[in-house]
């Protein structure tokens, strides 16, 4: 069982998310990012993969995308640092990226990278349930690989009792129908979309993403859900501040 | 265009270039969406069939081709051009389409069908402008709101087409992400459909994305191929020329024009895409030749990729051949060998641009002229009958097309 599932079942409440793109702001800030985060109280890790054509995120990542992405990072370098931060941290780390960087990089080889690197859950927003089914799920496996899936306030009961059923780390719960970034406020709709599934008593952990900035969006999410993650304000943050004082973006969300 | 299409859909034998339930043409295409816009996709999917082929819909749309766009377009033997081929070279002269070129035969459908399923806003990506226009114009003529999304490069370079989409009543958004160009609009236009996934319809312009799009664009397009079929067993006493030449850049265009002789393999297809400076320069835009598989905007196919997969941005002194994939059906058609795809540069289109003017008294879209271009590539049969689609109308390219006179002199 991974370290992340572990956690997960002994911790139900206010799990705390942190996610930046590798690379960014500096090519090499990788591992002072994750020992700070894992110094400050996050419960996981989410490791951005910086990629040419993020889809799935607003223009905050798209951005801290193709900075890291300028600065020459690339998923060699991108292990390489996990590699060295691995026995100095004991924060779970997820990997996000989108599918064709792991095509390209070859499946196989992603897999073994990761596994070498500690990394046991990952998520690809662009590869679909159905292709993960047909062709990762066993892969994955064989790695000791999570899958995890989003959901939104469009996804059916159906298919969200399926995709949890898949699920062996957390759903990723979408706060709202759009792309990443930063809005401010929880608004009621996002609300009930929260009590909403959590009346449908899920054995998946969940936890939200997409609009928690600060201790007021992450104590709302976490009141209705398990944890939330925070994507875009932190790399609002790092743009700012740059590496300095994590500490105290991690106490202005948990309020410590 | 039904009647033909029904015959193959119903048919138990799978057809060799029709797609799997899953959108598969061979290895390439399906569906690799964000969950976020599983529900959209899926509402496509499970109607788009349903209604292309209803009565109603069936009826309204050959009506608004007729009427509307001006169909059928002419199959016009270009005779000089033959007599320089010792052949018969005959222009699918879709160039005569309004709007000026074929991409409004898709728009006319999707616009239907989105007005079918009851959505209010359409969202549209475009690299030239031409899809941008189309669709500007059939949302004028549906009375629906209507956002292109461009890049802010494109905005710059084809100043022209954003003057007619505003003028058709459409908001231009300049994307401003990555390369400022096509791919950056559709991940653009992507990323708002995402946003508003209940009341907007996402129009797109080729026979990319996500299934059913590829099928779907495809279908539309296909009434292309069908007139040819008609108008060759008119003009030549046979439904079947040797070879269908066409350019790909998402290759909407070359699929309308192959899609009744997909299952014909006595029929050549031959897929022409932009070489750029050269297939070699670093500077290109032939996908077959320098990409590999990977996904783009929701579908596996070939795309020009670093070895990270980082999309590539490509190069083509024309802005409707600059994309960094090729829809998938076209993937399977370079893979199976069912298609030749040749290349040409820009200088050799430029120079087909000139000489079908010349002698034709055409001034082809430069996208159409590398069609043109590969003509000297091929080995034309003495006698041979050759389809040339000629996609779109040069005005757009005057600009460019005078540059290159001035240089000539």
């Amino acid at each position: 069982m991974s370290v992340l599932i572990e956690l997960l079942k002994e911790k139900q409440n206010r799990l705390c998310s942190v996610f930046f793109s590798a690379g960014f702001p500096q090519r090499d800030d990788t591992v002072k990012i994750i020992k700070d985060l894992d110094a400050n109280g996050v419960d996981f890790i989410e490791v951005g993969l910086p990629y040419s054509d993020p889809l799935a995120d607003g223009t905050t990542i798209q951005y801290s995308s193709s900075v890291a992405l300028q600065n020459g990072i690339n998923l060699d370098v991108i292990f390489e640092q996990l590699e060295a931060v691995k026995d100095q941290v004991s924060t779970p780390l997820v990997l996000m990226g989108y599918l064709n960087q792991v095509l390209k990089y070859g499946e196989q080889k992603f897999c073994q990278r990761c596994k070498e690197c500690g990394i046991e859950t990952v998520i690809l927003p662009d590869l679909p349930m159905i292709e993960y089914e047909n062709h990762y799920r066993a892969l994955f496996a064989s790695y000791g690989i999570s899958n995890v899936f989003l959901i939104t306030p469009q996804t059916s009961d159906k298919r969200i009792r399926k995709i949890d059923a898949l699920s062996d780390a957390f759903i990723y719960v979408v706060a709202s129908s759009s792309i990443t970034g930063a809005k401010g406020e929880i608004s009621e709709e996002q609300i009930n979309y929260f009590k909403r599934i959590k009346a449908m008593e899920l054995s998946s952990p969940l936890i939200v993403g997409f609009g928690i900035s600060n201790q007021s969006t992450f104590d709302t999410a976490c009141s209705y859900m398990n944890g939330a993650i925070i994507g875009s304000a932190f790399i609002n943050f790092l743009d700012k501040n740059g590496t300095h004082s994590i500490d105290a973006f991690t106490k202005n969300i948990l309020g410590e | 265009m039904s009647e033909m299409l029904k015959e193959q859909t119903n048919t138990n034998e799978q057809p060799k270039f029709q797609p799997t339930n899953e959108g598969y043409y061979g290895q390439f295409g399906g569906a690799f969406i964000p969950e976020l816009l599983f529900p959209n996709v899926k509402e496509l999917e499970d109607n788009y069939l349903s209604i292309i082929y209803s009565e109603a819909f069936q009826k309204e749309y050959k009506y608004l081709l007729d009427q509307y766009v001006g169909r059928p377009t002419p199959l016009y033997l270009a005779k000089r051009l033959s007599e320089k081929y010792k052949a018969s070279i005959y222009l699918k002269r879709e160039d005569l389409c309004h709007t000026g070129a074929h991409k409004v035969n898709n728009t006319i459908g999707q616009i239907l069908l989105a007005k079918h399923l009851g959505k209010k806003r359409i969202i549209a990506e475009t690299g030239a402008g031409q899809h941008g226009v189309a669709t500007a114009t059939v949302c004028a003529l549906m009375g629906l709101e209507c956002i292109v999304f461009m890049g802010e490069v494109d905005i710059e370079r084809q100043a022209p087409n954003v003057a007619r989409m505003k003028m058709l009543g459409a908001s231009v958004v300049p994307a401003k992400s990555g390369s400022k160009t096509l791919k950056d609009a559709t991940n653009e236009a992507i990323r708002d459909w995402i946003g508003n996934p209940t009341d907007t319809y996402y129009l797109i312009g080729s026979v990319v994305g996500p299934h059913p799009y590829p099928d779907m664009v495809a279908r539309l397009q296909a009434v292309i191929s069908e007139e040819i079929k008609a108008q060759l067993l008119e003009q030549t006493g046979k439904e079947n020329p040797d070879a269908i030449v066409a350019c790909v850049g998402g290759g909407s265009n070359a699929a309308g024009a192959f899609y009744h002789y997909l299952e014909e393999e006595s029929v050549a297809l031959v897929a022409v895409e932009a070489a750029g400076l050269g297939v070699d320069s670093g500077e290109s835009a032939a996908t077959s030749q320098l990409g590999e598989v990977g996904v783009i905007h929701g579908s596996k196919t070939i795309l020009m990729q670093d070895e990270y997969g980082q999309i590539v941005e490509p190069y083509s002194i024309s802005a409707g051949l600059d994309y960094p994939g090729v829809g998938p059906l076209h993937a399977y058609l370079y893979e199976s060998k069912r298609a030749t795809f040749l290349n040409a540069t820009d200088q050799e289109a430029l120079d087909a641009g000139y000489e079908l003017s010349r002698t034709e008294g055409i001034i082809p879209a430069l996208e159409t002229a590398h069609a043109l271009a590969a003509l000297e590539k091929m080995d034309i049969k003495e006698g041979s009958v050759i389809v040339v689609n000629l996609s779109g109308r040069g005005d757009k390219d005057l600009e460019t097309y005078i540059t290159h006179l001035k240089e000539e002199k």
